[in-house]
């Protein structure tokens, strides 16, 4: 909210902020490649849904690629060992959510040659069904952040048609870069990917949304698309673009409904590093095992965009990037806006990883004041709620008052908690109050 | 908060200008005795009430609305009124239904009719101290002021205008802060552009107005001043910058906002062309301010996508 010119230019959605973006430091460093590590933590919940069931046990040799655990249902997928080596234990270890959870921990065989074992690949000809499956077993998430199941969404339900596919390059979260370079140095493979989703959806037409702070992305996917049905758009740069329902927004002036799917509207969108990992897999049955991770921010001493095994521990991406500044302060994992801080070093990069960002201790704590009802929360607010009163409401734990200003539309992509000059805590306020809305709802 | 306090400073210089120093005497007064209770109601809480700067802007805004000739105490009471029935007794900053400031001058209003009514010509001189301002409490004021009609009460009792230039400058009888039209409008273009404001109230306020009583007074010319006279005269661009605006006591959303200002707008042409005051901007907000808790239930956002 800090003048006009940020409004000038592309197309997009209504509300949202325009925090400081801070890409400078990683925006054209090309991705370097994370050299193995002694050992790596494979949490079996990486994703939305249901937790992966371990295939493998401790003592167990694992080449990498292979697969160390199954899909725990429908809306869950596959693990692969990322490095050749030795199952090590299974068992309780942090996660960067904050929780312990069951993770598989494989010691790296130092004399091993690490070329993966890529998986069989279905006949070009094969059924949908049958490649959707495939996909599941190549461990595909939505690596945009959200981390969900791509073959849920590619798998086109019965009586559904999908008529426009779009590739998320907004990348709107401050800081972060690794979508961008994924889009400069593997344009081909992210148009590859695309194909691939229009084919398994039988969508006509496609578009990649691409914020105009990313101009030489914006070329590269144009200089990439050739004959294909597609069009790049560049999006004006504003935070949560890259939320689905906002970009399809921008791109379509189309509101998904609330509590429903872009599906409904025909549309399914994919982030653009999903669709490289697509291709790659469909290509060369690479399952994914490795990731482009930003490792950024005021208090790292080399910043950098690099390409980082599943599972490798945080700690070792950071030596790796020059380790912290003796002025490093709060870690957190993914951008400065949703990410999560860390109260530990030792937890490892999953599959939506996208930035590991350390900020310094000048990094201003604030004390909260009293609303003085201004508004600009709900100017900000992307899904037009009122965000200062969801909060009042979640202090007074009023969830039959939460859920009739429909609180569960909130995605806390923290707009509000930007925007407050009182600096009040609006996101995690209202986080809490969808907590009570969805515990009195199981309740009943 | 302290960008507002700093933007009444040209209006504070403007009214020491043509009112002398007894303008800056009742400023004075009126924040000792905002900023006081403040302080009393807020101990337990240090002095943080007072750091953010409301109480003061409080006294302030309330002594520019007052006639330069009001006994120092009576403004010193006002700022008491303002800030404890303004806004303490809600739950301090943020909680209050009605703008602190002119809760305070209502007050006055109500217990000294007379004196709030009583205006005096500018141009005393700057030394000038109006002896009815440092008048004992209590004690009937010497009216030995040379009181002078406003331009709004000469229009209304007297059918006698006053022109465009002398209101913009502010070469008139008025309430301390709300005679220099100019050096208002700059300040509220000013703090538009720094988006300390939501610019949709005053604007919202000044177009219905306009409208308004362009609309009366192309009915009959004689009976209703022209818009601008309107626009330019007694508290309106003063309330339009400082009293509309205030966030706490309009509503929080777009809708809402334009709403508020277009209620504020229809109420002061009524209070003035039928109403018994020559002046009706102040009832015309507090009863806005009362409403506002409606309006905002009634004028939030749509949902994104959900049905219109």
């Amino acid at each position: 909210m800090t003048g006009v010119a940020f409004m000038l230019g592309g197309r997009t959605f209504r509300h949202g902020v325009h925090p400081a973006e801070h890409k400078e430091a990683t925006r054209s460093r090309p991705i370097e490649r994370m050299p193995f590590v002694d050992e790596y933590w494979l949490p079996l919940a990486q994703h939305i849904g249901a937790p992966s069931k371990a295939s493998v046990s401790p003592g167990q040799k694992v080449q990498r690629g292979e697969v160390i655990a199954e899909a725990g249902g429908f809306v869950s997928t596959f693990l692969h060992a990322p490095v050749t080596g030795t199952v090590k234990a299974i068992e309780l270890r942090p996660h960067p959510s904050g929780k312990q959870l069951q993770t598989i921990v494989i010691a790296t065989d130092a004399f091993a040659s690490q070329k993966i074992t890529t998986l069989e690949r279905p006949a070009q000809d094969a059924d949908a069904a049958t490649k959707a499956a495939f996909i599941q077993r190549g461990g595909l998430v939505g690596m945009g952040g959200a981390a969900f199941p791509t073959h849920v969404k590619l798998q086109v339900p019965k009586g559904k048609t999908v008529s426009f596919v779009v590739l998320n390059g907004c990348e709107c979260e401050p800081y972060l870069t690794c979508d961008h370079r994924v889009m400069v140095e593997q344009a081909e493979q992210v148009m590859r990917g695309l194909d691939l989703i229009l084919e398994l959806t039988l969508a006509k037409r496609g578009a990649v949304g691409v914020e105009l702070n990313k101009p030489d992305a914006i070329e590269a996917l144009r200089q990439a698309i050739g004959t294909r049905p597609v069009e790049v758009v560049g999006l004006t740069v504003k935070y949560p673009q890259g939320a689905e329902k906002m970009l399809i927004d921008a791109l379509s002036s189309r509101e998904v409904p609330s509590g429903g799917l872009p599906l409904d509207l025909e549309i399914v969108v994919q982030n653009v590093g999903t669709a490289a990992v697509l291709a790659g897999l469909f290509d060369h049955g690479i399952p994914l095992i490795e990731r482009a991770v930003t490792v950024t921010g005021p208090g790292i001493r080399r910043p950098a965009n690099v390409m980082v095994p599943i599972g490798t521990p945080v700690r070792q991406v950071i030596e790796h990037c020059g380790g912290l500044l003796p002025s490093a302060g709060l870690v957190v994992l993914g951008g400065p806006m949703m990410g999560m801080a860390q109260k530990s070093l030792d937890v490892p990069v999953t599959k939506g990883t996208s930035g590991i960002l350390v900020l310094d201790q000048s990094t201003k704590t604030v004390s909260e004041e009293p609303c003085i009802r201004c508004g600009r929360c709900l100017e900000a607010c992307p899904m037009f709620l009122n965000p200062s009163r969801l909060a009042q409401l979640a202090r007074a734990e009023l969830h039959d008052e939460l859920a009739a200003l429909h609180v569960m539309d909130c995605f806390e992509c923290a707009s509000c908690s930007f925007s407050c000059p009182s600096h009040i805590p609006l996101v995690q306020l209202i986080r809490v109050g969808k907590a009570l809305v969805r515990q009195k709802g199981s309740s009943q | 908060m302290f960008e507002v306090v700093g933007a009444t400073l040209p209006v504070i210089a403007a009214a020491t200008y043509y009112f002398g120093v007894t303008a800056f005497l009742v400023i004075a007064a009126a924040v000792v005795g905002a900023a006081g209770t403040e302080w009393l109601f807020a101990r337990d809480r240090g002095w943080s009430t007072l750091r953010d700067g409301s109480g003061l802007l409080t006294g302030v805004l309330l002594a520019l609305t007052l006639p330069p000739g009001v006994p120092l105490w009576m403004a010193f009471l006002g700022g008491v009124v303002a800030i404890f029935l303004g806004k303490v007794i809600w739950g301090g900053l943020g909680k209050n239904a009605f703008n602190p400031a002119l809760v305070g001058r209502a007050f006055l209003q109500a217990a000294f009719p007379i004196t709030l009514t009583t205006w005096v010509a500018p141009l005393g001189g700057t030394w000038h101290v109006a002896p009815s301002t440092l008048a004992p409490p209590l004690m009937k004021p010497s009216v030995d002021v040379i009181s002078a009609a406003s331009p709004l009460g000469l229009s209304k009792f007297q059918h006698q205008s006053t022109d465009l230039w002398s209101l913009l400058v502010g070469n008139t009888a008025g309430s301390l802060g709300e005679t220099a039209g100019l050096v208002l409008i700059v300040v509220g273009l000013w703090l538009t552009i720094r988006r300390v404001f939501d610019w949709r109230l005053p604007l919202a306020t000044l177009l219905t107005v306009a409208l308004f009583s362009g609309v009366l007074h192309w009915l009959s010319p004689s009976s209703h001043p022209h818009p601008l006279f309107m626009l330019c005269s007694g508290g309106l661009l003063f309330a339009a910058v400082f009293m509309v605006t205030d966030p706490v006591t309009t509503p929080l959303a777009p809708r809402g906002a334009w709403v508020f200002g277009i209620g504020v707008g229809v109420l002061v042409v009524l209070i003035r062309s039928w109403g018994g005051l020559p002046e009706g901007v102040m009832y015309a907000i507090l009863l806005m301010n009362a409403v506002t808790p409606l309006i905002d239930r009634k004028f939030m956002p749509r949902r994104f996508g959900g049905k219109s």
